[in-house]
C-alpha cells in the first residue's frame, strides 16, 4: 500500500463508517473493511477505478467531487478520508467544509508544494516543479490548487477548524528527524488530521 | 439467421411453464384464482440453490431473455448480449431465470388467456397489475424451482423498478440488486408518455373498449402510433442524428405526405412490426404498472424510509443519454440508498444510445456488470466454503 495510505490505515478507528472522496481503484477502503470492519462508501469518477472497486465489493458512487456532496447528510459518516484530491478541485475551501459537515473529523493527504525538491527546481530552473508527486507540466496538470503545510493550517484556522494531527507521508524523508521538525521542508506528502 | 449459434450464446432453449392454483390478491383489490407464468432459464441450478439469478423484463419485454428458440430465428432473446457463457451473466456460474410478467403477451397469464369465472377471453377485464404483484407471482415461481433466496435479481427500465421492489418485499430472498435504466418513480413528463401511448391505443376504432379479440379486430393503427412515439423516447437526439440524419428515401421531396425522411421509414416500420406482436391490452396494462410504481408513496413520499426494509447490495446504473429515465433518476435513488445506510454502487456509463442503452453491448457497461457479478460469484463460493 502506499506510504500515506498505509499511514492513514493506522489512523482509522476500528468499525468506523468512512466516505473516501476520490477513492481510486479502492485499496484503503477494501484493507479498512478487512482489517478494522470499517464501512463507508467511496466517491470516484474514473471509470476504470469504479470497475475495479465493483469487482473488490466496495461501494463506490460515481460522482464528481467538484458538484460538493450536497447529496449527504450532516454527520452521515465518523471520517472522511481525501488523498491526493485537494490539490484538484475547484474550491478546496468549500470542499474542506463539507467534509467537516458530513462527519466530525477528516484526513486530508496532498503534494506539499513547499517540498524543498520543488523550492529547488522553481528556485533554480526557474521552472514549475516536476517531481514523482507532481508529475504532470504546468499547462496539463489536473492539480489546481497546489498548496503547502502551512497553507493548508493557515486555511483550517481561517475556517475555525482544527489540527489534530499531521503527518508527513510517501517522500525519501517519511520518519526522518528532519521532516518531522521541518514538514515544510522535508515533507513530500502532507497528511492532515483536522476536526470541526 | 445464425447457421451455427455463436459460442457465446446459450444455444437453442425452450420456455417452460408453471401453473398456479393458489390465489393471488393483487394491490387493486381483486385476485387472480389462478395463473401461468412462463419462462425460460438459462445455466445449472448447483447443489446448495445459491446461484440463481433473476432477471425482470421491461415494457415490451418477456421471457426469451438469451439464446434461440429455433436456428431459424433471426434474432436471439432481448439480453442475449448480457446473458451466455462469458457474458457480465455467466451462464458457467449462474442460473438465469427469466420470466414473463402476469398480464405480458407471450404466454404467462394476460389479458388474451381466458378468465375461468366468464370462460370469456379476460381482455380489458384483466386485473391491472402492480410492480409489487408481479414480484410476488415471481416469488412464488421462486418458491416452486426451490430457490430461497437469489444471487441476484437483476433488471433494466421497468424491469429495475422490479428488483427495487424485490428487495423492499422479499428483501431476505435476494443477496444483490442491479437496478439498471430505472427509477423509483415515474416523472410527470414520463407519465404523459404513457398517456399518450394510451390515448392512441384506446382512440382507434378497432380497439373496441378493449374486446378487439371478441371483434375479431386488431387496434393496429393505435399500438403502431404508441410504439412510433415510445420509440423516440428510448432513442437519444444524437442517436436518432446520427442514424438516419436528414436522409431522404427518395431523391427528392415529394411535396407530400408519404414517407420522405429516413427516420419516417423507420419509426413507420417499427411500429408496424411492433402493432401485430404485441397486444394493446397488455400495453395498456404494463405502461400503467410503470405509472403506478411510487414505493415512497406510501411512507408519505420519503424514498429514505421506504427503503428501510432493504439489505441486498445494490448495484445502480444509468446512461448518460437517456432522457426518459435520466441519470438524475438514478442518482434520486442512489443518493436515498447512501441516507439509508444500504450498500450501494452507482456507475453513469457514457453511451449515446439513449434509455436503449441498457439493452446493448457497451464496453465500460459489460465491465461494470461483469466486475460485480464477479463479485457476487466470489461471495457464493465462500458462502460455501
Amino acid at each position: 500500500m502506499r506510504a500515506d495510505l498505509a499511514l492513514i490505515h493506522n489512523w482509522i478507528p476500528q468499525g468506523a463508517r468512512v466516505l473516501d472522496l476520490g477513492c481510486g481503484d479502492g485499496t484503503l477502503l477494501d484493507a479498512l473493511a478487512r482489517d478494522k470492519d470499517v464501512t463507508g462508501y467511496g466517491l470516484e469518477i474514473n471509470q476504470a477505478d469504479i470497475t475495479t472497486c465493483l469487482e473488490k465489493g466496495i461501494n463506490v458512487i460515481e460522482q464528481d467531487l467538484d458538484q460538493g456532496l450536497a447529496n449527504i447528510a450532516d454527520n452521515t459518516f465518523d471520517l472522511v478520508i481525501m488523498t491526493q484530491a485537494l490539490q484538484v478541485l475547484r474550491r478546496p475551501d468549500r470542499m474542506l467544509d463539507e467534509m467537516l459537515r458530513v462527519a466530525q473529523e477528516c484526513i486530508i493527504a496532498f503534494p506539499n508544494f513547499a517540498y524543498w525538491r520543488h523550492r529547488a527546481y522553481l528556485g533554480f530552473k526557474g521552472r514549475m516543479p516536476v517531481s514523482k508527486a507532481l508529475p504532470h507540466a504546468w499547462y496539463d496538470t489536473p492539480n489546481i490548487h497546489l498548496s503547502t503545510f502551512r497553507d493548508f493550517e493557515q486555511l483550517c484556522r481561517d475556517q475555525g477548524h482544527s489540527i489534530i494531527d499531521r503527518a508527513v507521508g510517501n517522500g525519501e524523508h517519511e520518519g526522518h528527524w528532519s521532516s518531522r521538525r521541518w514538514p515544510n521542508f522535508f515533507g513530500q506528502v502532507a497528511i492532515f488530521r483536522v476536526k470541526r | 439467421m445464425p447457421d451455427t449459434l455463436p459460442s457465446a450464446s446459450v444455444g437453442l432453449v425452450t420456455p417452460q411453464r408453471a401453473h398456479f392454483d393458489t390465489p393471488l390478491e393483487l394491490a387493486c383489490g381483486k385476485h387472480l384464482p389462478a395463473y401461468d407464468l412462463v419462462y425460460e432459464t438459462y445455466g445449472e441450478l448447483n447443489d446448495a440453490r445459491s446461484n440463481a439469478v433473476l432477471v425482470c423484463h421491461a415494457l415490451s419485454g418477456h421471457h426469451h431473455a438469451a439464446g434461440y428458440h429455433h436456428l431459424e430465428d433471426r434474432k436471439p432473446g432481448w439480453w442475449d448480449a448480457h446473458i451466455g457463457p462469458g457474458k457480465p451473466i455467466d451462464t458457467r456460474r449462474f442460473f438465469v431465470i427469466a420470466i414473463n410478467n402476469l398480464g405480458g403477451c407471450h404466454g404467462s397469464t394476460g389479458p388474451s388467456s381466458i378468465n375461468p369465472e366468464t370462460g370469456r377471453i379476460w381482455g380489458p377485464d384483466f386485473p391491472l397489475m402492480t410492480v409489487a404483484d408481479w414480484v410476488n407471482s415471481q416469488a412464488r415461481l421462486a418458491d416452486q424451482l426451490g430457490i430461497e433466496r437469489f444471487a441476484a435479481v437483476i433488471g433494466g427500465s421497468l424491469g429495475g423498478m422490479q428488483v427495487l421492489q424485490w428487495s423492499l418485499s422479499y428483501p431476505d430472498r435476494l443477496a444483490n440488486a442491479a437496478i439498471i435504466a430505472a427509477t423509483s418513480k415515474l416523472s410527470a413528463q414520463n407519465i404523459a408518455f404513457n398517456e399518450v401511448a394510451r390515448q392512441a391505443i384506446r382512440s382507434d376504432p378497432d380497439f373496441q373498449e378493449g374486446w378487439y379479440a371478441e371483434f375479431d379486430t386488431l387496434p393496429k393503427r393505435g399500438l403502431k402510433l404508441a410504439r412510433m412515439v415510445g420509440h423516440i423516447t428510448y432513442l437519444s437526439e444524437h442517436s436518432m442524428g446520427a442514424k438516419f440524419g436528414r436522409d431522404l428515401r427518395t431523391d427528392s421531396l415529394n411535396f407530400g405526405y408519404d414517407v420522405e425522411f429516413e427516420v419516417e421509414s423507420y419509426l413507420r416500420y417499427q411500429g408496424d412490426a411492433f402493432s401485430t406482436r404485441f397486444d394493446a391490452n397488455t400495453y395498456l396494462l404494463m405502461t400503467k404498472a410503470l405509472d403506478y410504481f411510487d414505493p415512497a408513496g406510501e411512507h408519505d413520499g420519503d424514498l429514505v424510509r421506504a427503503l428501510h426494509p432493504a439489505t441486498c447490495r445494490f448495484l445502480v446504473i444509468s446512461f448518460t443519454t437517456d432522457w426518459r429515465f435520466a441519470p438524475a433518476r438514478s442518482k434520486e435513488l442512489v443518493d436515498a440508498l447512501i441516507l439509508a445506510g444500504k450498500n450501494v454502487s452507482y456507475a453513469n456509463i457514457d453511451s449515446p444510445h439513449g434509455h436503449d442503452a441498457f439493452l446493448l453491448s457497451n464496453e465500460r457497461y459489460d465491465a461494470a456488470l461483469s466486475g460485480f457479478m464477479n463479485r457476487v460469484f466470489r461471495d457464493i463460493e465462500r458462502e460455501a466454503e
